[in-house]
């Protein structure tokens, strides 16, 4: 026993560990991020599983239990965990399917803004000159708006709905993503990896894509967790300006936004949205911070 | 103890002092919910505009009674209406005084150059007033006021002839609205020397109970009481305060903390909590409006009568009034409520009945599944608390008999105008009472003339509208009350709108306020109104 | 440094035609008609709608309303509001004072306890405090601030009565506005209590709107403290003898200010957008709720050029905390 014990122990110190294990043993060294991690495992699951795990359907609407206290109070019904909402509709159902809707829009949007963003970024950083700066000025121009604003704006033009609302959050985000990438392309480009593989007659894409763009991944996948977060922060906000998700589609926000009505007499439909929105998002926040500490030990204190 | 302690301490950090002076007698403040646009009523449409100003500032030849429909003597103290009806001559009150203040001092009283000056300014595009400030009047016109007057005559300083083109039997309450606040001609003239013409809707002059003071956007307007109104027992509060508060939780919340004393629109839901407040008292009237889903009779499948009538008695109204109105409303029969004149109460709704339902539109060889739009107002109106909400509850009474309703809501001046243009399947949409005729729902909501407009069923049916032409035109009152109660059995007939409910108008107010009607217009009046 | 300075102004240019240009076609693309929200239910006669149409100088071509824009521009003509016929720049005026205050007193509410929680939490790192204090900023940092202004008001104005609902100041006292600044304006009046009422009404709104700086700034000022603690002329100081105190204010947190002094000039745009939302709960007359109404109404004139000097703002800011911080690093001001 002890021997094959202690035989293993040798084998792992003589392997050199996989990068992907030295990087769970950084994240993992931070008890944050991982219990941010669990919430969002949670979340996923219950956003993925939704129609099964939720105990009702989230638009039915039991007209006869209209806001019903949550379970464990005088008049709770054991039916509706949580407590039922306005129109008697099950609020554990609602925030577990809005889980799917949050994730959505988090997702969607990063996405939409992540690609778009990366593209003009390399372009901003391997053409200098001309296209570089004004492509700046442009994303200067986007700064100068507040966002929220400017997302009511763009909400405005295209109309409240679940797609708009991921549009205007990812134009919104677009610039962060282009002064970033940019940043670490221009960091790049002077390393001798890369005027190696310019002699070497790589082509443009290849240098932008396979060469570069792989060193400044660390940044951009940090930036991608925070801005997934404020993302849903966003949505929620627009929701609650009644801009976001219409009804009966059960998003955070506009659950929120409509139970401001009843905050004196269902406190359940006012706060438990709200809790939801802020676990949420700072499980994902919890989740960046261990993300920025395993991936990039040089920004560990930077921000 | 503890918690004591800290109060204590506060208390003398003076950071929880109590508020001062928040019912001294004389002052009343009032939770408005919005910044009126400006201060000249006959360019404006809406109750937060009017109550700023032609409620407080302005009187009109004609008035509505405080609390009610019926017109009673305003500027004018009586008038004679001509045999043919077509001419009404007002004798106008003696010994008015327009307002005296910093910007503007009256040399004379009120006379019928200020009544002429009023009206012409919104007949006449090239009066001179409007050429230096120029305007549109939209109220007016839509009241089609431009089209019937003919000619305004003064025949001495004290008396004014109007002359219309055609009958209108609800002539003299057109002029007790808003919009018809009279102006002072004096002032004008004054404004229009100094070049300052846009001042008339800043810094308003009338001869109302109460004299502007000032206004800061989105905080407060401030009014003082008219020490020299015509009616002197009328003005018992001396500072007129409108506390500017768009969001109504807050304005409930500085209701109950004491910080005003007379609010408006509750939201259903705070209703039950503010009955409770023992320092409250909550009036409540039963309200000039009705709530109803239009069909679009032009669009497929609500060409067919069946078609409407199985969505009608899909609804389950009493389900829609319990969540959405809270129960402050009245379930409407109706294309117009029960306080109207006229209102035929033998009509009866159908019962809620989804099978009957599907099998009318089985009958009608519409498939299970047919999806139709449904568009809900993104705004709250007085009519309807929550469109969305009752929006959400159709859909899924609809789903039950099988017809899918596809939710659509645009901003509000774009589903205006795409309604207007009839895009709509089924929509959600309303109207207050603007002056108490039957005409103003009968003929304005449903008839004919209204099919490129706010009849938003585009619903032109010839037996009707003859009907309702016929009795604007008839000045007897019986004789009209019979045309209009045939009118309302096709309407409840042929289904062109299913009517849901008229909303109850609660004003919650402290128990200090003596005297406070609820105006059936939605109006806020503040005159014959004190402060224990 | 003069070179830097105008090199920097001139970048500003094209920014500046940048968001003229976008507000500009923001606001136009926006569908909606300012006639038709006026009329709400109403018929709307086609010749009163072609003539207000007109008077508001909607119905001329795009082209033609953007050169109208910039000629007016060029005179210095904000223009007017469509809605309330008030001249937009008289209309900021009002309004923006009232932004201002709450945003000076959220910093200054964000400022003081950030910058002490993040120094104590950088002196005592790894103790249960700093662990404590960067909990609870991440936890502000995630707060969506609807929601916790909504539990403010609940708390402390609802249930415990300490703090009225919402505005600026009890309008019994009758404050003629002569700064737009209510805590100066109650002090000019010289009625008594005013200043200090007008101090509650302040309090909960600073609080909501300061929640995500105060987490920003203590974070930041934690890590900038850490780095700093660690150089080479922070440790000669403390070989020196010299005295914490001495060490930590003197040469550490003046040191660890230059990157918070950054994230501070990136909060104005935040904190506008927060004033928004805040504005919005609190019913605070501020140019957030202005803005968020114009959009609603369609007042086009109010929206562009409330935005565009919003967005002028944010530009003016961001230059003068680039040129602080170019007059504080050397090494940024001779790069490019």
């Amino acid at each position: 026993m002890t021997t094959e014990t202690l035989s293993t122990t040798l084998d792992q110190s003589l392997l050199y560990p996989s990068p992907l294990k030295e990087f769970w043993q950084a994240f993992a060294h931070n008890k944050g991020a991982v219990a941010g991690l669990a919430f969002m495992i949670l979340l996923v699951i219950c956003a993925l599983f939704a129609p099964w795990i939720a105990p009702h359907d989230p638009s039915e609407q039991y007209r006869e239990f209209l806001l019903t206290p949550p379970a464990w109070l005088e008049g709770g019904q054991l039916q509706f965990l949580l407590g039922t909402d306005e129109v008697g509709r099950d609020l554990l159902s609602r925030l577990i399917h809005g889980a799917r809707l949050s994730l959505l829009i988090g997702l969607a949007s990063v996405l939409m803004s992540l690609i778009p963003g990366i593209l003009l970024g390399l372009v901003a950083g391997f053409f200098p000159r001309l296209l570089g700066p004004s492509i700046m000025r442009l994303m200067d121009i986007m700064l100068a708006l507040p966002s929220l604003l400017l997302a009511v704006a763009i909400v405005a033009i295209l109309g409240p709905g679940l797609v708009n609302t991921i549009f205007a959050i990812a134009i919104v985000s677009l610039p962060s993503y282009v002064r970033l990438t940019r940043a670490a392309v221009m960091g790049e480009l002077n390393r001798d990896y890369v005027t190696a593989a310019r002699l070497a007659g790589a082509s443009l894409p290849r240098l932008m894509f396979i060469t570069v763009l792989p060193n400044c991944m660390a940044p951009l996948i940090v930036q991608a967790t925070l801005s997934f977060s404020s993302a849903i922060l966003d949505a929620a906000a627009l929701g609650f300006l009644g801009l976001g998700v219409q009804p009966p589609t059960p998003e955070w926000g506009t659950m929120l936004a409509s139970a401001r009505d009843y905050i004196e007499r269902a406190w359940w439909v006012v706060s438990l949205p709200g809790l939801t929105i802020l676990l949420s998002v700072l499980a994902i926040n919890l989740m960046g911070d261990g993300l920025r500490d395993a991936l990039d030990p040089k920004l560990k204190n930077a921000q | 103890m503890r918690k004591n302690a800290v109060i204590q301490a506060l208390l003398a950090a003076g950071l929880i002092a109590s508020t001062p002076l928040a019912s001294a007698a004389g002052n009343l403040v009032f939770c408005s919910e919005g910044s009126p646009a400006g201060f000249d009523p006959g360019l404006y449409t809406t109750g937060t505009d009017f109550d700023a100003a032609a409620e407080t500032v302005f009187n009109r030849l004609s008035q509505f009674e405080r609390g009610g429909t019926k017109v009673i003597p305003g500027l004018a103290e009586k008038w004679d209406i001509s045999e043919d009806g077509l001419s009404y001559t007002f004798h106008l009150r003696p010994k008015v005084k327009f307002h005296t203040a910093e910007y503007f001092k009256p040399s004379r009283d009120f006379n019928a150059d200020d009544v002429l000056f009023t009206f012409q300014r919104m007949l006449d595009k090239d009066h001179p007033f409007r050429k230096a400030y120029p305007s549109e009047f939209p109220y007016f016109t839509d009241m089609g006021m431009d089209a019937n007057i003919a000619k305004i005559e003064k025949l001495d300083d004290m008396t004014v002839k109007f002359s219309l083109n055609e009958v209108d039997a609800a002539f003299i309450q057109n002029l007790a609205m808003s919009f018809a606040s009279i102006q002072s001609a004096e002032y004008a003239d004054s404004l229009l020397k100094a070049g300052k013409a846009a001042d008339i809707n800043q810094k308003p002059i009338g001869t109302g109970p109460f004299v502007f003071s000032r206004y800061q956007k989105d905080a407060v307007i401030r009014f003082k009481g008219n020490k020299e109104y015509w009616q002197p027992d009328e003005v018992k509060i001396d500072n007129l305060i409108f506390a500017i508060n768009t969001d109504a939780s807050v304005r409930m919340q500085k209701l109950k903390a004491g910080e005003c004393q007379v609010t408006l629109f509750p939201r259903p839901a705070d209703l039950d909590a503010l009955k409770k407040d023992p320092n409250l008292d909550m009036p409540e009237q039963a309200g000039f409006n009705v709530g109803y889903i239009a069909y679009n009779v032009t669009h497929p499948p609500f060409d067919k009568l069946e078609v409407r009538q199985a969505l009608d008695m899909a609804v389950n109204k009493q389900g829609i009034i319990d969540a959405v109105y809270q129960s402050a409303g009245q379930l409407a029969v109706n294309g117009m409520p029960p306080t109207q004149w006229s209102y035929d109460d033998s009509i009866k709704d159908p019962a809620y009945n989804p099978e009957k339902a599907k099998e009318l539109l089985k009958a009608a060889g519409i498939k299970e599944g047919t999806e139709i739009t449904l568009w809900a107002m993104p705004v709250q109106r007085p009519y309807n608390p929550n469109a969305k909400l009752m929006a959400e509850m159709l859909q899924s009474d609809w789903a039950k008999v099988g017809i899918k309703a596809k939710i659509v809501s645009y901003e509000w001046g774009e589903y205006l105008k795409r309604a207007k243009a009839g895009e709509h399947d089924a929509m959600l949409i309303g109207w207050s009472g603007d002056n108490g005729d039957p005409d103003n729902w009968l003929g304005t909501l449903y008839g004919c003339d209204a099919v490129d407009g706010n009849n938003f069923s585009k619903w032109c049916y010839a037996d009707y509208d003859k009907l309702v032409k016929a009795a604007k035109r008839v000045t007897n009152t019986t004789e009209r009350t019979e045309l209009y109660k045939q009118a309302q059995v096709i309407l409840k007939r042929e289904v062109p709108i299913t009517p849901i409910a008229h909303s109850t108008v609660y004003q919650p107010m402290s128990k200090k306020v003596v005297d406070f009607k609820i105006s059936p217009f939605a109006l806020n009046s503040f005159y014959g109104v004190g402060v224990k | 440094m003069l070179s830097f300075i105008a090199r920097r102004l001139l970048l500003l240019i094209p920014t500046f035609f940048g968001v003229t240009l976008l507000t500009f076609a923001l606001i136009r693309m926006i569908p909606g008609d300012p006639v038709e929200v006026m009329m709400g239910e109403r018929r709307v006669d086609p010749v009163m709608h072609a003539d207000a149409m007109e008077r508001l100088g909607l119905n001329k071509p795009l082209y033609a309303q953007y050169f109208d824009y910039i000629g007016q521009l060029a005179q210095g003509d904000l223009g007017q509001s469509l809605r309330t016929r008030e001249s937009v720049w008289s209309e900021f005026l009002t309004l923006f004072p009232a932004t201002v205050e709450l945003a000076l007193a959220a910093l200054l509410f964000a400022g003081t306890l950030g910058l002490v929680a993040g120094v104590i939490a950088a002196l005592k790192r790894g103790s249960l405090f700093d662990h404590g204090v960067m909990g609870i900023s991440l936890a502000g940092y995630s707060m969506p601030i609807f929601w916790w202004g909504l539990l403010l008001i609940m708390f402390f104005s609802v249930w415990l009565g300490w703090t009225p609902v919402s505005g600026r100041i009890d309008l019994l006292y009758d404050i003629p506005p002569v700064t737009g600044f209510m805590l100066i304006d109650t002090l000019l009046s010289g009625e008594e209590g005013a200043f200090v009422d007008a101090l509650r009404h302040l309090i909960l709104p600073a609080i909501v709107l300061g929640t995500i700086p105060l987490a920003v700034i203590a974070r930041m000022t934690r890590s900038a403290m850490l780095e700093v603690l660690r150089e080479d002329y922070v440790r000669t100081a403390r070989a020196k003898g010299l005295s914490p105190a001495r060490v930590v204010f003197v040469h550490g947190l003046r040191n660890a200010l230059i990157p918070v002094l950054t994230v501070f000039g990136l909060q104005v745009g935040a904190l506008l957008a927060g004033a928004v939302l805040t504005e919005t709960i609190f019913s605070w007359p501020g140019i957030g709720k202005w803005l968020i109404e114009s959009i609603g109404a369609r007042d086009y004139p109010v929206v562009q050029n409330g935005i565009l000097l919003i967005a002028c703002l944010v530009i003016l800011v961001n230059f003068v905390v680039d040129i602080l911080y170019g007059l504080a690093n050397p090494r940024i001001r001779h790069q490019r």
